[in-house]
């Protein structure tokens, strides 16, 4: 039993993480093949067909660099902020459920890591660590440019993951669950969330921006100010940890989002149409997989679209917009569900 | 730079948790005192955990860069939120790396690195009279606490109890805060919220 359950939770690590990090790779072509586009340029289009073999030459290129670490650089905590970066990103996607069950080899298997039933406090928990990868590597490399992008960065993510949780508890008490998979299957038929819960799918959106570092928040690595923020002083396979770090965490709070808004891996009334139960469990893992990549595109389509806050700006929508925003509408979800279900 | 009378609280406080670690650590070894001879999966991981707390807390007394041993606190709230993990209490466990690990450190790092000491001696102290009594005081709580936790468990729990299952999910513990525990509840948010009001009065009055 517990040998089983360990051989399908090593099958299944193994399969999500190759999964994400080729999404990643390829997150970095889309977003450079999508700027170009939105920007009137060609863009990536030498190595291979279309420029697909594009991230790995940029792969290879990042490994064979030299590895340069500032004189006056705290080296243990240099090498190890990089680390905490891609570790935090990367354990997120335990939680996250990308389909119902698949009967295959005779058992039933679970599309997901691991069914915690505290999964949105697990995402939080983690999240809420991601300031120390960059707040280190500001601070440790030792530059005033890098420590002014961590120490941005880490104002930015303390406030934003306030409004975050706040909005997820509109979520949960529609649920009265926090495990992911109890959330998606509330969300059955074209019961989503975003559309039950439009405001907390705004607020939790705009957080997640924030708290990916993603544009308009990128203050942290704001180039005309800061010339890279954090990772100003990395080089090599190190910069390359903090670039995974930001398109998976760009990947997985698309996941969370999709999960927890958007329906999950629930295709509406996509098991009263008669289908065999291996080909639904498919098509839920590839709706699931469609929606995050709608995500993603989502993601990169603003960042080519919108010019980055002013500092005073970010904190003002963070404390007065989105925190009385979330507030709210724990209030207005906690009346309503008070009067209609009793 | 912290106000000497401010500094040594703050490292007294954050040295009570080595010490509160090694306690826990002490209470697992007796409340599993037979089941570690067996070595099942769970009791190796509550093992490990439990000797990296320890190492982890001493880690964080004995290394003389505040930001080393922040990190190394970090990696003992790691493990006894593991320990915790093993034990079933769940919520616990989480709450632990949320609000010690990703606030409360945040913040704490947040303040050592902008206070930048550069001259870490400043920190090591010769010994006086003071950290003299306070290695006494230390040991003092440390033996009480020790002999309740031997007394107490010695005899009673040599397994997890099956209940703890359910007792440790979210559910149970919002039932219980917010039916049986709801008055000492809402006090403590009232607390709280003074303590907000008043830190927020505290620093209007520097600026205006």
């Amino acid at each position: 039993m517990i040998t089983e359950l360990i051989i399908t939770s090593t099958i299944k690590i193994t399969l999500v993480i190759i999964v994400i990090l080729t999404g990643v790779a390829y997150s970095v072509y889309a977003e450079r093949r999508i700027s170009a586009l939105i920007q009137n340029r060609i863009g990536p289009n030498r190595v291979g067909p279309a420029g697909l073999l594009q991230p790995i030459a940029d792969v290879l290129k990042l490994l064979l660099k030299e590895d340069i670490v500032p004189a006056k650089a705290t080296k243990p905590i240099h090498t190890l902020a990089p680390m905490i970066s891609i570790f935090v990103a990367l354990c997120t996607i335990a939680v996250v459920p990308f389909g119902d069950s698949i009967h295959l080899f005779s058992r039933d298997i679970r599309l997901q890591i691991a069914d915690v039933n505290i999964g949105i406090l697990y995402i939080l928990a983690l999240t809420s660590l991601g300031v120390y990868g960059i707040t280190l590597s500001g601070w440790s490399s030792n530059n005033k440019y890098s420590l002014f992008g961590g120490l941005r960065s880490s104002a930015q993510m303390i406030s934003y993951e306030l409004s975050m949780g706040l909005s997820v508890v509109g979520v949960i008490l529609m649920t009265g669950s926090l495990s992911l998979q109890d959330i998606v299957l509330h969300q059955f038929g074209w019961k989503w969330n975003i559309i039950l819960q439009p405001i907390g799918f705004i607020t939790f959106l705009v957080a997640a921006f924030a708290e990916t570092n993603r544009a308009p928040f990128d203050l942290p690595e704001a180039e005309p100010e800061l010339v890279g923020g954090y990772h100003t002083e990395y080089s090599s396979m190190k910069f390359a940890l903090f670039f995974l770090a930001e398109y998976a965490n760009m990947i997985v709070s698309s996941t969370v989002i999709v999960t927890l808004f958007l329906g999950g891996w629930q295709f509406p009334y996509l098991q009263t149409f008669g289908l065999p139960p291996l080909v639904v469990s498919l098509l839920q893992v590839f709706t699931f997989v469609i929606k995050v990549v709608a995500m993603i595109v989502f993601f990169i389509w603003v960042r080519w679209s919108i010019p980055r806050f002013r500092y005073d700006q970010l904190m003002n929508l963070g404390w007065k917009v989105m925190l009385p925003l979330a507030l709210a509408n724990i209030v207005i979800t906690a009346l309503l569900i008070a009067i209609f279900r009793s | 730079m912290l106000p000497n009378w401010l500094a040594r609280p703050a490292l007294a406080g954050l040295g009570l948790s080595p010490g509160y670690s090694f306690i826990l650590y002490l209470a697992l070894i007796f409340n599993h005192n037979l089941n570690f001879l067996q070595f099942t999966f769970e009791n190796i991981l509550i093992l490990f955990f439990s000797l990296l707390a320890v190492f982890g807390a001493l880690m964080m007394v004995t290394r003389k860069n505040p930001i080393t041993s922040a990190l190394y606190l970090i990696l003992n709230f790691f493990c006894v939120s593991a320990i915790y993990l093993l034990l079933r209490a769940q919520f616990i466990a989480i709450i632990q790396v949320l609000v010690y690990a990703g606030a409360i450190m945040v913040l704490f790092l947040f303040v050592i690195m902008l206070l930048n000491l550069h001259d870490e001696s400043k920190l090591s102290e010769k010994i006086t009279y003071k950290k003299l009594s306070a290695i006494l005081i230390s040991l003092l709580l440390f033996s009480v606490l020790a002999i309740t936790v031997y007394f107490s468990y010695m005899n009673k729990y040599r397994e997890i109890h099956s209940s703890a299952e359910t007792i440790g999910t979210i559910e149970v513990i919002g039932n219980e805060l917010y039916t049986t525990f709801s008055f000492p509840f809402e006090l403590v948010s009232f607390v709280l919220l003074a303590a907000i009001v008043g830190a927020i009065v505290l620093a209007k009055k520097k600026f205006d």
